[in-house]
């Protein structure tokens, strides 16, 4: 196989990302390693969930931040912490549990919610979400008052902020091995049903598929992603309270997703990385530092204004202008974003005023 | 489609009819429903004596009914921008609060420059009150407008891409207003000619009298709205805008003037919403996020773009908020949030568009 300047285009960037994640503890400071790259690597998994939904079965959901709440309470609850209930079980087995109840409501909301398409389907979420932050803020048997605090890691993480690398680690494992496991399954006759139902639901259920089943399996799929993304939430922060599902949470992974595009899963970490180093840059800085919302809203705003398909998308231009350039002709290539609107080739980033 | 005689149909059939008749569809939910508190209170009678009392039940029957009422003044803007323009509106909230926290503002200058003020609360005359209410239910309206001018108006169409410009701009909304007005809660002071309390000549009770207030305003509100929409010609525009806006545009009718016009009055009625809700409740920051959710479950129950599907999801979504804090048992009224879930599962179970929605 020889591997021509097209895909080295393609791969060279996301193999060199992985390898500087992988040498982040020679190259970066313990305290960044923790707080931004270990924190991006957790908030990529949530973004991807929504990624994968969106990029696969056309569904952009917003349940996504709920339904990891629905993980990391699950765990926090089940696990030695100070609030929530007394019950202490290994941590390990406690976060598989999680990891199933934010799976079983996923399927149960993506049930009711599997014949709403688009931008019902959207709000229909949105809904879930904020419901299920009021759930938790209400019931303090569940949520503890002021949160579950301290919550117990399993032994081979110990205690995040005085070691920050094994759970970096298994972030950086762990996102790895669901990108490759949601591309796998992209291809697979499920994911190719999915892609179907997308694009085509009606034609879709004419040829006998049943689109409602397969929406559903594919919200419980994106349910089990975001619980993991909980899970690891959870063991980060070594805490969780309502306030962590709460709306701006929600938004917060939206704005992730868009930023790195929607319709491509890379995207989930190139997003939440600049996300992650944004947050951390900014909230330094003078006048804006305290207003980082407004900062995030502005660039989001920006980015959905100048180009929908996101960081993924203006990257995908560039190389693709790169190409035929370096090529020397036209050449049909199949188009990478699944997105409707084509983002404007060549135009720079968008920046923040 | 046939109606009559469809008892000896199967069940599924005779569902598929039924839903077929939203109206007679709303009317058993809402029997299921009021059942379904009857029994929560005859559960409710065994352990707590307050719940018992028949005072209790007409105060609270009358707390849903008022908070129905600031509920349909918030959803039937949302649901009239999205009727007309596919637009959600995901900033309605923050519309909301705005507008409270504009009321609120402007009132503490009026009233601070009143010389007359000594020691506690000062008096406030009923243009202390009117004078805000409509500066700010104006300005809020101008934001919305110049929102889908600026913002909206090019993307006619491409609907995902429209809520993300609205999430958008409601994050930089909240927080501007937390920047600006802070977080805490405040209340605006209702004019001092209203009275404090009527006397409802049923077991010597007595009720806000703003809260009734709010009731009356919502349900001239509606009936104005259907007037406009039925009767007059810019109502004719509208509803033939909703059902082919491009037919409308080729009969010569300027859409782009009736949209605009659509989105400052759903702005307007939210910032009426607003400073209503601020004086009978408060203002206070998280309201946008709050509200939001009540305009979306009032429009999910009742309909997208359907005014009586709003008015109908705004009263279950009233009586079912207001019953569930109260007639819960004791030690589970916490759990309320469930009810208003459970409420949103059942009729998107039986009618996945809502009471009175159809397909786009």
């Amino acid at each position: 196989m020889r591997l021509n300047t097209q895909e080295a285009l393609r791969w060279a960037p996301g193999a060199i990302g992985v390898l500087v994640l992988a040498l982040a503890p020679v190259l970066f400071s313990e305290f960044y390693v923790s707080a931004v790259l270990t924190k991006a690597l957790w908030l990529g998994i949530a973004a991807a969930s929504l990624i994968f939904l969106a990029a696969y079965a056309g569904m952009v959901s917003l349940g996504q931040v709920a339904l990891y709440g629905v993980a990391g309470f699950t765990m926090g609850n089940l696990v030695a912490a100070d609030g929530g209930s007394e019950i202490a079980l290994n941590p390990w087995l406690a976060a598989l549990l999680g990891l199933l109840a934010a799976t079983a409501i996923g399927l149960f909301l993506g049930a009711i919610s599997s014949r709403s398409y688009g931008i019902y389907f959207l709000m229909l979420t949105l809904a879930f979400a904020v419901l299920t932050y009021y759930f938790f803020a209400q019931v303090t048997e569940l949520s503890g008052f002021g949160g579950i605090n301290n919550v117990e890691t399993p032994g081979f993480i110990g205690n995040p902020i005085a070691d920050p690398f094994p759970l970096f680690y298994l972030t950086l494992g762990i996102s790895l091995a669901l990108y490759v496991a949601i591309r796998y399954l992209a291809r697979t006759p499920f994911g190719l049903t999915l892609q179907g139902i997308r694009d085509e639901p009606d034609r879709m259920r004419a040829l006998g598929y049943n689109v409602r089943l397969h929406r559903t399996l594919a919200f419980a799929t994106g349910a089990l992603i975001a619980g993991i993304a909980g899970v690891i939430s959870v063991w980060w922060n070594t805490r969780i309270s309502p306030g962590s599902v709460a709306l701006p949470q929600t938004i917060d992974v939206l704005v992730i997703a868009v930023i790195g595009g929607l319709f491509r899963l890379e995207g989930a970490w190139v997003g939440a990385l600049l996300f992650a180093v944004l947050d951390n840059e900014i909230r330094g800085v003078d006048v804006i530092g305290d207003r980082f919302n407004t900062v995030v809203g502005v660039i989001f705003l920006a980015i959905v204004l100048v180009s929908p398909g996101g960081l993924m998308g203006i990257w995908t231009s560039a190389t693709d202008f790169l190409d035929r350039r370096l090529a020397g002709a036209r050449r049909g290539r199949e188009p990478a974003v699944a997105g409707r609107s084509p983002a404007n080739p060549g135009s720079p980033p968008a920046s923040e005023t | 489609m046939s109606q009559g005689a469809d008892a000896a149909l199967p069940l599924g059939r005779r569902l598929r009819l039924l839903t077929a008749r939203p109206v007679e569809l709303a009317v058993r939910i809402l029997a299921v429903a009021l059942a379904v508190f009857v029994l929560l209170w005859v559960l409710a009678f065994a352990d707590d004596a307050l719940a018992r009392e028949p005072r209790t039940f007409i105060v609270v029957f009358l707390n849903g009914l008022t908070l129905a009422g600031l509920y349909f003044l918030v959803a039937s803007g949302f649901t009239l921008i999205f009727g007309l323009m596919r637009v959600v509106n995901m900033a309605h909230g923050s519309l909301y609060m705005l507008a409270g926290f504009f009321a609120f503002e402007l009132q503490q200058d009026f009233i601070s420059f009143d010389p007359t003020q000594g020691f506690g609360p000062p008096p406030v005359s009923t243009l202390d009150w009117v004078l805000p209410l409509l500066i700010a239910c104006v300005a809020v309206a101008a934001i919305g407008l110049v929102m889908q001018q600026v913002f909206l108006r090019w993307n006619q169409g491409q609907d995902l891409r429209q809520a993300l410009i609205t999430i958008a701009i409601s994050v930089i909304i909240a927080d501007q207003a937390i920047a600006h007005f802070g977080g805490i809660a405040e209340e605006i002071a209702a004019p001092a000619v209203f009275p404090d309390s009527v006397d409802l000549h049923v077991y010597g009770l007595t009720y806000p009298f703003f809260r009734i207030f709010v009731l009356l305003v919502a349900i001239a509100v509606g009936i104005t709205l259907w007037a406009a929409i039925q009767r007059t010609r810019y109502g004719m525009i509208v509803r033939a805008g909703v059902d082919d806006r491009q037919m409308v545009s080729a009969l010569g009718i300027n859409i782009q003037l009736v949209f605009a016009g659509a989105f400052f009055i759903g702005a307007l009625l939210a910032g009426l919403g607003g400073v209503l809700g601020g004086t009978m409740i408060s203002v206070d920051k998280g309201n946008d996020t709050q509200y939001l959710l009540f305009a979306l479950i009032v429009v999910i129950i009742g309909g997208m773009g359907s005014l009586g599907g709003a008015a109908i999801g705004a009263l279950a979504l009233g009586l079912v908020d207001a019953f569930g804090d109260v007639y819960l048992p004791a030690g589970y009224t916490n759990y309320s949030v469930l009810l208003i879930f459970g409420l949103l599962v059942l009729v998107l179970v039986v009618r996945p568009l809502g009471l009175f929605g159809r397909p786009a």
